[in-house]
Formats: structure tokens, C-alpha cells, sequence
């Protein structure tokens, strides 16, 4: 393959709009934490309006996801391919699909409440995308010049989008079901209490947070199986126990034991949703740590 | 919780079967058959396996960096004696690590097999009848109904896929059997992964094998730099092709903010697969790798090989040829050791560096600025003495044992040799006459892998993701449907996560209830 045109300009643009995006993800942030303000007041009649602040966040939220995803799609565009080949790209990708995947759960009444911690956690992800990883755009190295890039990688942000819904849910479901939250006269227990009113029954975000987990791991064997079909045709083996291939298993391992965990008696409930979060700090861990501080073959970060 | 008697482990959820203490050695031994195949232990064996993977991501290990270890030995001999002792560094064939996951797969047969026998059992059976009563069953609905009513809702329940048994007073229906199906096809499935591995393994091999622009391989043993069989693997089943490299390109991005960074590597070679045949012309690329009849051959490196030709003084040629360079960073900066055993009056040895284009620094060293040849540029030190060739021990072509030799030319006391250009012939130092760079080629490092496994494993694989995602998604439950006083009554009971149990149940009575309702007008 011969050098594509890097195209510098659109890359700046690209960059304009992602902190477009985040200036409208920080105004929606602020309307969600308005939102569960008056939700949660003692007076009746604050409480009642508080609907229409939430459905007016979500559009607006809507508009910071649109310029997002410009911002994505100009990334790509400027180097003629998918914008996922470093962990920047991988942030501002993965981010944007997991608010995508947010706005189409909405149909889901009851994970509505969630869209602050949803619409935290992107902002925070994009937050250190641009300050931390942020690096020029490039074009790919012999080795990701393959379409496996496209189907391993996408399935994998899938795969940790739903891991992610799934987490938080299952925080929430932790704080209903804490002893101290219960029963505490601590106001910090008082405002959880009321916040967590909003939410969905424990034994509906149980389930929820089950279902969730149920399609990250279908998502994430499939990851693991494009991966090493991948390894098998640039690295000559399909599974080298690399760093990343580790981790892999490693999550696959425990997300595992989760699924074993709500099928054993004893088991299910919060020591599974203590699984969850394991897990899922696993992936993150996965995504930081290993990324930029472990020797091997998935350096893709682009850091120095 | 009713029903659903499949033989699963005792401490499943959905099992109701009680743990009563057995007395004596057999006794005994039951229990920890039973314990072995509970979920639980099932349970804790994954979390062991995913926590005893740890390390190996951590320590360098000898499959994946032989490198690292050697450097670990280097810098903290002590721990790394210790943490050998423990198989740290070879953690994926370690014995504890080997112990976890061969007992995670015995409890996995000990619980496949007895569900297997089961599920098969159930399959022939019919739906079992009502519980009593349906106060624990997880949805449930009354309805008035009428005559007819277990005939309408046995067709409905058959035009929805259920297995339906009706008596006198009640139906029963049962669905997604498939469910079951799927969990065993996967754990069966991740039995065939680790059985294809196992035999892949033992009969693949892996060779490593360095070819310059122009050298041919011929597919022995003695052709490979490197060769590790399996166990299995028959070295003389090697198919007799030869493979020759015809030209190594590489293409490195100009454009100023991303120069330097590869966008291509072709390795453009001819083969023949029997001695006699037609030479035919391949490319090699990475992730493209060129398929030969019993490996895969894939290109997994590459440098630069200047071909340098060394005389005494007196004209007599005493090394001739291309020197393999490794490159040392990104702009390929490359490192080549020369030995010249035949050299008169003295054995000299060479480290050399090559700089493809080379970049003075501040400090005054040379430096590589761009990894494609612009500028080109070759230094030597030199060594004399004996280069310990000649007593027998095999010794390291790519490094050069500089104890107990002569430094002749650079470090601090004397100048480089330094070649700028192709053609030129340079004097060495100390009476050892001259050395010319005729030219520079390229190499390519090549894989050779074979592996008889790696269908199967796939295949297997595919088929755990089958069954998995058929076991997860597809929802298992029992239906019944029964005359009681004042009407009919109707229960379902599921198996497992199941997102539209209230829903079907409360459709089926809305349905049962309007037909019965409209049949009554007629």
C-alpha cells in the first residue's frame, strides 16, 4: 500500500468538533445533575416538573453525540480509514458508541435514569482522550492494514459498551442493596436513598445488569476468536499468550464466572454484581494500564 | 424451586436436589465427585484460572520474550532464580497453572456428562404434569374460559413451538429445549478447543529463517536459523520446496508529519515446490502470508545487508559477501558483527553500525533520521585477537565477544572506520588492509509455521460461540394450563433469565379468554 494523503486540516476540524462535543456533553451533564436535583426534593410540586428538564438533557445530549460523531468521522476521513488505531481514536470511537447504544436503550424506560453516570463517564473518556492520549494522525503500520481491524476492533468496543451499561447498573443495584444506604440517618445516606428512588426495582437492575453482561460476553468471545484469527495471519500464531491476548482471557475468564455465579445458589445477587464490577475494572485496566505501561505486541497507543 | 430435574450440580439454582451425607470410602469418594463438579467449585476453578494468568502478563515469558528473561537474569539474578523456581516465566506451561485448568475441565466432563444423559431423556419425554400448586411458579394468570378451552390452548401452544402433553383436566407444554442443547454443545465445544490445541501443538513446528535479496531456501532442517518442533512433528515429512527472495521492498510515509512511519513491507519471492518444477513468483506481505503445501510461510522482519568485502594488504580476500545489520530503533539504525577467522597476519572482528540516513547529532555521534536509504553510512570498530572460533563451542553469529581482544579502531582512542559511500574501499588500522562496500541489499526474516490444529480450534470455537449464544439467549419454560373451580388457571415456569415470561403469559390468557369468548357468541 502506498502512503495516503494525511489530511492535516480535517484532522484539526475533527479535533474542533470533539471539543464542540464536550462543551454540549458538559452542558447536558449539568442538566441531568439539575434534573436529579429536583427529582429528589422533598417538595412534591419541584419533583413534578423535573420530567421536562430530563427529556430536554436528552436532546441535548442527542446534539453533543451528533457532533461527536462528526468529530469520529472526520478523524477517519482524515486518513482515509476507521478512526480506531491508537487509544485516542479508540476513545473518541468507543465513547461515541457507547452514547449511541445509550440513546437507543432509551426505549428502555427504566435505564433512563442512568444517562448522568452514562454522560459522566464519556465526558471524563474524552476528557483524557484529548489532554492525554492525544496524538497526530497517522497512517497504519503493516500490521493493523488488515479488515480485521474493523470487524475485531468494533466488536470489542461493542463488547465494552455493553460492559459498561452493565457496571453501572450494577453499582446501582450495590447501593439499594447496602445496609447503610438503607438504613443510615447520614445525609449523604438520605440523598442516596432519594436518588436511588428513581431507579428501577434491585431485582429489575439485576436483571438488567445480567442482560447486559449476557451480550458483552457473546460480544467479547467473538472478539477473542476474531483476535487470534487475526494473530494467525500477522503475528503466525494464532495465540501467543501477548499481553493483550492475557488480559483477554482474563476478563473472558471472569465475566464467565459471573454467568456461572447467577446460576449457583449463594451466589447470585451481590456477590455476582461484585463480579460484574471485577470484570469490568478488569477491562479497564485492560484499556490503561496494560495499554501504556506492559510490554507487547498490541502497542498501539502511539505514545511515547 | 419445581421441575427442571436435569441432573444439574446440587448447588445450581434451579436444582432441588438435597446434599444428604454417604458414610464409607465410597461414600466419600461421591462427595468430592460432587464436590468437584459444583458450580461452586466450577465458579471458584474460573476465578483461580483468571487470577493465576496474572503473572504471566507481568514477568517476561520465555514463549512470547526470551529476551526479556534473559534481561530479568541480568538485572535481578536472585528474584529471577526464585520466581524460576516457581515457573514464573513459563506460567501457561507451569504445572499449577496446568493443575487449575485440567481440573476445571474434569469438573466440566463430570457435569457435561451426567446433563448430557438427562437432556437427552428429557427430549424424549413428554412435558411433565402440573406442580399442585402454582403459587411458586414464576408467572401466572386465572381466566374464565369455557369448553375448549385446553383444545385452543393446546393448538396455540403448538403454533408457538411448544411441546405440548394434554390430559383430562390439563395441559402441558414446554419449550426451548435448544436452551440446554446450547450450554452442552459449548462446554463440549471448549473440550474440542482443548483437545485441538493439545494435538496442534504436538504436531506443528515453527522455523525462523533469515534470506537476503537472491538467497534461496530449500525446506530441510539445515536451511532454518531457528526450529522448534512439536512433539509429534516427523522432521522428515518436510515437503522439498525452495523459496527464494527476489526483492525486498519497503515503503516509509514521506510526509512530514508522519515520516518515517512504514506504510508497506513486500517481499517479492519465486518457488517451486519440487526440485525441477516451474519457479512461480509470490508476494509476501505482513498480514498476507504465502500458503505452501505443509506450512504457512509469513514475513514477520526485515533490515538492511551491506555486502562488504574484506582483503590484507596483501590483496587476498578474506570475507566477502552481505552482512546481516539489525535494526536497533524506528529509523533502523543497524547493528552488524563481522568475524574474519581467516584474516592475515592477525582474526579481527568487526561491530559495525549502519546508518541508512545518517544524521550528525549535537553531541557529534551519528544517528539515523529516516528508516529508508537517503544518506547512507557505515562505521566500524575494530577488533584483533583470537575470536575463539576455532576450539569447537558453537558461538552467537550476531554478537561479537569483545573480552580478551585488541581494540584497533573506535571507542575513545582511535577513529571509526567510516564507508559514506558505495564503491569506496577504506584501510583499516593496524596493518589489516582494506575493506570495500560493494553494495547493500535487503533481507526479509521469515516464519515458517505449520499447525494441523488450527481448523479444529477454530471450528471448535465457532461452535462454543454457537451454543453459547444459544444457551443465553434462547429462553427455556413450561407452560400449564389446568381446569379449577370457577375457571381455568394458568402457570409458567422458566428456566434461567427469561425477559418475556409476564408477557407471554399475560398474551396466552388475553388470547384463550377472547376465542373462547367469540366461540360462546356463535
Amino acid at each position: 500500500m502506498n502512503p495516503v494523503h494525511l489530511d492535516v486540516t480535517m484532522a484539526s476540524i475533527s479535533l474542533i468538533f470533539i471539543y464542540a462535543a464536550m462543551a454540549v456533553y458538559t452542558v447536558s451533564f449539568l442538566m441531568f445533575v439539575f434534573h436529579m436535583a429536583r427529582a429528589t426534593s422533598e417538595s412534591k410540586k419541584v419533583r413534578s416538573t423535573s420530567g421536562k428538564l430530563q427529556t430536554a438533557g436528552f436532546w441535548v445530549l442527542g446534539f453533543a453525540a451528533a457532533l461527536h460523531g462528526l468529530g469520529v468521522f472526520l478523524r477517519g476521513a482524515s486518513q482515509a480509514r476507521v478512526p480506531w488505531a491508537n487509544m485516542y481514536e479508540f476513545s473518541i470511537s468507543g465513547s461515541f458508541l457507547i452514547v449511541l447504544i445509550f440513546l437507543t436503550a432509551l426505549a428502555v424506560k427504566e435505564i433512563r435514569v442512568i444517562a448522568l453516570f452514562v454522560n459522566a463517564f464519556v465526558l471524563l473518556v474524552l476528557g483524557v482522550a484529548t489532554t492525554t492520549f492525544y496524538v497526530q494522525i497517522k497512517t497504519l503500520m503493516p500490521a493493523l492494514q488488515s479488515y480485521w481491524l474493523v470487524i475485531h476492533v468494533t466488536v470489542a468496543v461493542l463488547a465494552t459498551a455493553f460492559f459498561n451499561i452493565a457496571a453501572t447498573l450494577a453499582v446501582a443495584y450495590l447501593l439499594r442493596e447496602w445496609a447503610w444506604v438503607q438504613k443510615s440517618a447520614n445525609p449523604l445516606a438520605k440523598l442516596i436513598r432519594r436518588v436511588l428512588k428513581m431507579f428501577p426495582s434491585s431485582e429489575q437492575l439485576e436483571r438488567l445488569s445480567y442482560r447486559f453482561n449476557v451480550v458483552g460476553f457473546i460480544l467479547w468471545s467473538f472478539t477473542l476468536i476474531a483476535g487470534a484469527i487475526w494473530a494467525e495471519r500477522a503475528w503466525h500464531r494464532y495465540w501467543g499468550w501477548d499481553t493483550k491476548e492475557v488480559w483477554t482471557f482474563i476478563i473472558w475468564t471472569i465475566y464467565a464466572g459471573y454467568l456461572h455465579a447467577n446460576a449457583t445458589r449463594g451466589w447470585t445477587g451481590k456477590r455476582s454484581a461484585w463480579l460484574a464490577l471485577v470484570g469490568f475494572a478488569a477491562i479497564l485496566f485492560n484499556f490503561t494500564i496494560v495499554n501504556l505501561f506492559f510490554k507487547g505486541l498490541h502497542v498501539y497507543s502511539g505514545l511515547k | 424451586m419445581a421441575g427442571f430435574r436435569s441432573r444439574q450440580p446440587s448447588d445450581h439454582v434451579d436444582s432441588d436436589e438435597v446434599n444428604s451425607p454417604d458414610i464409607g470410602f465410597v461414600g466419600w469418594l461421591r462427595w468430592f465427585w460432587r464436590q468437584l463438579t459444583s458450580m461452586r467449585t466450577a465458579l471458584f476453578l474460573l476465578l483461580l484460572l483468571a487470577a493465576a494468568a496474572v503473572p504471566g502478563s507481568i514477568y517476561p515469558q520465555r514463549s512470547a520474550d526470551p529476551n526479556g528473561v534473559t534481561n530479568f537474569f541480568n538485572t535481578q539474578p536472585e528474584l529471577a532464580k526464585t520466581l524460576d523456581k516457581f515457573q514464573f516465566f513459563d506460567v501457561y506451561t507451569s504445572s499449577w497453572f496446568s493443575a487449575i485448568y485440567i481440573l476445571l475441565f474434569i469438573s466440566l466432563i463430570g457435569c457435561v456428562i451426567p446433563r448430557t444423559i438427562a437432556h437427552t431423556r428429557n427430549l424424549l419425554a413428554q412435558p411433565p404434569a402440573a406442580p399442585r400448586s402454582f403459587a411458586r411458579l414464576n408467572a401466572k394468570a386465572k381466566f374464565e374460559g369455557g369448553v375448549g378451552t385446553l383444545q385452543e390452548a393446546e393448538q396455540e401452544l403448538r403454533k408457538r413451538g411448544y411441546r405440548v402433553a394434554r390430559s383430562a383436566n390439563e395441559v402441558a407444554a414446554e419449550r426451548g429445549y435448544l436452551r440446554e442443547t446450547g450450554n452442552l454443545v459449548f462446554h463440549v465445544s471448549l473440550i474440542g478447543v482443548l483437545i485441538a490445541v493439545g494435538l496442534g501443538g504436538a504436531y506443528s513446528y515453527s522455523g525462523q529463517r533469515v534470506l537476503i535479496e537472491g538467497e534461496t531456501f530449500v525446506n530441510n532442517l539445515a536451511s532454518y536459523d531457528s526450529f522448534s518442533p512439536g512433539a509429534f512433528f516427523n522432521t522428515n515429512s518436510l515437503p522439498p520446496y525452495a523459496l527464494k527472495l527476489d526483492k525486498f521492498q519497503a515503503i516509509f510515509d514521506l510526509q512530514p508529519i508522519n515520516a518515517g512511519t512504514p506504510t508497506d513491507f513486500r517481499a517479492t519471492v519465486s518457488y517451486r515446490l519440487k526440485p525441477g518444477d516451474e519457479p512461480r513468483q509470490a508476494l509476501i506481505r505482513v498480514n498476507e502470508p504465502l500458503a505452501l503445501p505443509g506450512s504457512n510461510v509469513y514475513l514477520t522482519g526485515n533490515g538492511y545487508a551491506p555486502v562488504l568485502t574484506f582483503r590484507d594488504k596483501d590483496g587476498k580476500v578474506s570475507f566477502s559477501g552481505p552482512v546481516i545489520y539489525m535494526a536497533q530503533d524506528a529509523n533502523y539504525t543497524s547493528l552488524g558483527v563481522i568475524k574474519v577467522p581467516d584474516a592475515k597476519p592477525q582474526q579481527f572482528g568487526v561491530l559495525s553500525f549502519y546508518y541508512p540516513t545518517a544524521a550528525k547529532l549535537k553531541s557529534g555521534a551519528l544517528a539515523s533520521a529516516f528508516p529508508g536509504n537517503v544518506n547512507p553510512v557505515i562505521t566500524m570498530s575494530v577488533y584483533v585477537g583470537n575470536l575463539g572460533l576455532d576450539n569447537g563451542i558453537p558461538s552467537n553469529v550476531f554478537a561479537l565477544s569483545v573480552h580478551g581482544l585488541k581494540q584497533v579502531a573506535g571507542g575513545k582512542e582511535h577513529p571509526k572506520v567510516e564507508l559514506t559511500k558505495e564503491g569506496q574501499t577504506v584501510q583499516l588500522p593496524a596493518g589489516l588492509g582494506s575493506v570495500t562496500w560493494e553494495g547493500t541489499k535487503r533481507y526479509a526474516s521469515l516464519d515458517f509455521d505449520y499447525n494441523p490444529g488450527q481448523l479444529w480450534i477454530l471450528l471448535s470455537a465457532l461452535l462454543a460461540l454457537a451454543g453459547l449464544i444459544v444457551s443465553l439467549l434462547v429462553p427455556r419454560r413450561r407452560i400449564w394450563v389446568r381446569k379449577v373451580a370457577g375457571g381455568y388457571e394458568l402457570g409458567a415456569l422458566a428456566k434461567g433469565d427469561d425477559a418475556r415470561l409476564d408477557q407471554t403469559v399475560t398474551e396466552l390468557k388475553n388470547k384463550l379468554a377472547t376465542k373462547v369468548a367469540k366461540k360462546a357468541k356463535k
